[in-house]
């Protein structure tokens, strides 16, 4: 299957790619970052949950998400106008809102993603203007026998979810609850060693853009590191 | 199998042998009672009714028969009760409890003498003895197309809706083709009636344009507005009406199986539902080659599981398909690849109960009601603080004045009418100054508000509408699924800033920060329920600012609603020595006693839930509602003296 090639425009950058990819992973390839969190790499339907990949494209009313945007010949991006910045930065400080902002204590500490929106959005990493909110979890869920699950730092994006269903095997992670209740959760409550196959895997841990989710072994490693200083 | 004969020649023999079936009921030399026993009518103590007409006619030695009926729309005089007693019109009774149940045996069925008029509203049938339903204004302003025979006919008879032309559509449509159906559809303009008013045969057109093995149709019953209940209705009182409408879009579009996705908390429509399928199935209505056509139609019932998000298409698909009940982005449409990826056409009860009307009288008759953009009717469900509450359906374009001024009877009490709410909990608020607005989907979105499925909510002057907005808002974050960030975070955040401003917390820059995420909540949210998530707090904070700004300049609810910024207390001049009959009704033992023998409450342990200004006789009338709560008057209260007490009592 090849399809057509066509030419877009975003941000007066010219780029050719072939019509109907989606924008964002388009935009990625071409150097012109575009602040993700949902999406994960070869994803046929990203979810467009986080709702940071707003753009604007010309003739298309309202912001649109660029990780399901598909391109056609012509389509002109705005990646940076007035209006998406603000969308943008408020989408980040509702996400940042929820969050303990522990960093210093934090496993992903220099590789969270989190941060480097922040620091892409010019964004502190603590709400000033909105309250925080803190949400109703608890601080660990170590119950698995592999993984543990940092809720509080969860941004619940969806990428574990998502990684664990393309895994023959996998499917153990979904989301529970509702509203601002929601939380990853593992799928039935069967967390005996012997009937979880998940000590080879880790892809979930590794595509946790904030270190929610990690390797229980590395964790405790951490921890222990953490203790000692 | 498919025959010879044609759909309509199928359907006569159905018809011919239902009329008999009807009309034996109609002529029968006993008397019959039809209760209005739908869930609103049950909730209301139907079945209580029923009990005492069942133990009057035993006890009087007296032969009738009690049929259950569906809903009538009328929630302000339910119980309802008709009776068909020979030699009489059809009479409709208000407010038949099992106590005036036995009066009617008494007065009316035994001694034929008495039709009891203290409980009537009136006869069914012109009448010159007694007032017909046409003389009331509810009756005469509504225009009942969908609702025309809920309440009247059996809803578990296929023979009841046989009778009144029932399947009719569908075998026209059998014989004319789907494509005829969706012409039909498209030329009528019907927009869909589940609030965002898309026409329903360009979704049909879409589908019926794509090639599949299978296609399906779903009749949305997920109804979850707080205060909502259209569809239920529709669904308990004529299930019949809603199948041939599923059928004549299955048959539009070319689908072969359809289902009917229903709240779990509606199990007596689930039940009529089930049963109403059996029937159709029975009489070839659906099923394998229906009326004889090539045209085949599996239908299903499936029971949501109560999350409100499920209404909304993608999540109501994923939803059937086992999944998680979340909204995904569109497109792909589910027109063009909906449930297992094939087209689905999802339509709302009421838009599917609409069509068999459209198919029988055609385009132009539906053109005749309404208006231009939004022809037909539309149903409300009335409710709040006016004089008759209850279904209403009326044409498109009358105003909102009309509906809840003219048809539903005015504000209750003679208070004033402060706001209504209207498109359910994405709706908006809008103020007694736009009563002028006309209901159809392009006046009211105009204005800030939607259609919205059909609720209606009256408000007075008593009510806060900051405390609106933060109900409202408490409902939408509490359902939000939980997947986009916006609609996740973003509702709790303004329900959080509104809760603060209720108790007097809030400060001037709030309203800033209520206005931008509200607009960023609209701008980014993934599907629909979050982008009308902040409809109520929009709508009031641009009709009702100077509410918001009393509470927070003033520490003040100008309606005196919030709990925290109000206060009650006794007016000495007013109460009445010697009366108590505020003191029983408090839960915290507030009210003392003072030294001249009337009450006063102790502010400390006032929790104000106002119980005491309903226990208060209306002749005193003396319990005051003050906001701030610093405005209580100092009446140099003294309590009585304890001694003094405890002689008195003695």
């Amino acid at each position: 299957m090849s399809a057509e090639m066509v030419t877009i425009t975003v941000d007066d950058k010219e780029i050719t790619a072939p019509a109907g990819s989606y924008l964002l992973p388009v935009c990625l390839e071409n150097d012109i970052y575009i602040p993700n969190l949902c999406y994960v790499e070869g994803m046929e339907k990203p979810p467009a949950s986080c709702r940071l990949c707003l753009v604007e494209i010309e003739g298309v009313k309202g912001p649109q998400v660029s990780c399901r945007s598909e391109i056609f010949a012509g389509m002109v991006v705005k990646t940076n106008s007035e209006e998406i910045l603000k969308l943008r930065q408020i989408a980040f400080r509702l996400l940042v809102s929820t969050n303990d902002g522990s960093c210093r204590t934090c496993i992903s500490n220099r590789s969270c993603e989190l941060q480097q929106i922040a620091k892409f959005l010019k964004q502190p990493l603590k709400t000033k203007r909105l309250r925080h909110i803190d949400r109703d979890y608890p601080e660990l869920i170590d119950d698995h026998p592999y993984l543990v699950y940092e809720p509080k730092k969860c941004l619940l994006c969806g990428r574990c979810v998502h990684v664990c269903s393309t895994i023959e095997k996998g499917y153990k992670l979904s989301f529970a609850k509702r509203g601002m209740d929601t939380i990853v959760s593992f799928f039935g409550s069967e967390l005996d060693p012997a009937s979880v196959d998940c000590q080879d895997c880790f892809a979930c841990t590794e595509v946790c853009p904030v270190g929610s989710l990690s390797s229980k072994e590395k964790w405790k490693a951490f921890i222990a590191g953490l203790d000692k200083k | 199998m498919k025959t010879e004969k044609s759909p309509k020649e199928h359907l006569k023999a159905h018809a011919e042998s239902a009329a008999s079936v009807v009309a034996a009921l109609k002529d029968s030399p006993l008397p019959v009672i039809y209760v209005g026993a739908a869930t609103c009518g049950l909730a209301a103590g139907a079945l209580e009714t029923i009990a005492g007409f069942e133990e009057a006619l035993k006890d009087n030695g007296i032969e009738a028969e009690i049929r259950k009926v569906g809903c009538l729309g009328h929630c302000y005089a339910e119980p309802l009760v008709i009776i068909q007693n020979p030699g009489f019109p059809s009479l409709l009774y208000q407010k038949i409890g099992a106590g005036e149940a036995g009066i009617l045996v008494r007065s009316f069925l035994k001694d034929g003498s008495d039709p009891c008029y203290e409980y009537l509203i009136g006869a069914l049938e012109a009448d010159e003895n007694f007032p017909t339903l046409m003389d009331y204004p509810r009756y005469l302003y509504e225009n009942r197309v969908v609702m025309e025979h809920c309440g009247l006919i059996d809803p578990k008879e296929v023979d009841h809706y046989l009778a009144v032309g029932g399947y009719e559509s569908l075998a026209a449509g059998l014989e004319k083709g789907g494509a005829w159906v969706l012409d039909e559809v498209k030329a009528a303009n019907l927009r869909g009636r589940g609030g965002a008013g898309f026409p329903a045969g360009k979704k049909w057109e879409i589908a019926r344009g794509v090639e599949a093995s299978s296609k399906m149709v779903i009749c949305n019953g997920d109804e979850g507005d707080p205060g909502a209940y259209m569809d239920r209705t529709l669904l308990e009182s004529n299930p019949h009406q809603v199948l041939e409408g599923l059928a004549l879009a299955a048959l539009a579009i070319g689908a072969d199986r359809a289902l009917l996705y229903i709240r779990a908390e509606y199990p007596l429509a689930v039940k009529i539902m089930e049963a109403a399928i059996i029937q159709a199935e029975a009489k070839n209505l659906l099923g394998e080659n229906i009326l004889g056509s090539d045209f085949s139609l599996a239908v299903t019932v499936f029971q949501g599981s109560g999350a409100f998000v499920c209404g909304e298409e993608t999540a109501l698909i994923e939803s059937l398909s086992g999944r998680r009940g979340m909204p995904k982005v569109r497109p792909p449409y589910p027109a063009v690849s909906g449930f297992a990826e094939l087209p689905t056409i999802i339509n709302n009860v009421k838009t599917l109960s609409t069509v068999p009307s459209i198919i029988k009288n055609g385009a132009e008759w539906f053109h005749g009601i309404g208006t231009a953009e939004s022809p037909g009717t539309a149903i409300f469900s009335v409710v709040g603080e006016v004089e008759y509450p209850g279904l209403v359906e009326v044409p498109m374009g009358v105003t909102l004045e009309h509906l809840v001024v003219d048809v539903c009877g005015g504000i209750k009490n003679g208070k004033e009418l402060k706001a209504v709410q209207i498109g359910g909990p994405s709706g908006g608020c809008l103020p007694a100054s736009l009563m002028e607005t006309e209901i159809d989907f392009d006046s009211l979105k105009s204005v800030g508000a939607m259609m919205g499925s059909g609720g209606l909510v009256v408000m007075n002057e008593d009510t806060c509408m900051v405390e609106v907005a933060r109900y409202f808002t408490d409902f939408t974050q509490g359902e939000s699924c939980g997947k986009c960030t916006f609609c996740r975070i973003g509702t709790r955040h303004l329900r959080e800033i509104l809760q603060s401003i209720t108790v007097g917390e809030g400060e001037m820059s709030d309203l800033d920060d209520l206005a931008e995420i509200s607009e960023a909540v609209v701008a980014g949210s993934l599907c629909s329920l979050g982008k009308t998530a902040p409809n109520p707090v929009i709508t009031t904070l641009r009709f009702f600012r100077d509410e918001y700004v009393a509470h927070i300049e003033e520490k003040r609810c100008p309606a005196r609603m919030c709990r925290t910024l109000t206060a009650f207390y006794i007016d000495l001049e007013a109460c009445a020595r010697g009366c108590d009959a505020c003191v029983a009704c408090c839960p915290t033992e507030a009210i003392f006693t003072t030294s001249n023998r009337k009450k006063a409450i102790d502010q400390e342990k006032c929790v104000k839930c106002g119980e005491c200004v309903y226990a208060c006789p209306p002749e005193y009338d003396a319990v005051r509602r003050v906001s701030p709560p610093e405005l209580i008057p100092d009446q140099g209260v003294e309590p009585l003296p304890v001694k003094e007490n405890e002689e008195g009592d003695a």
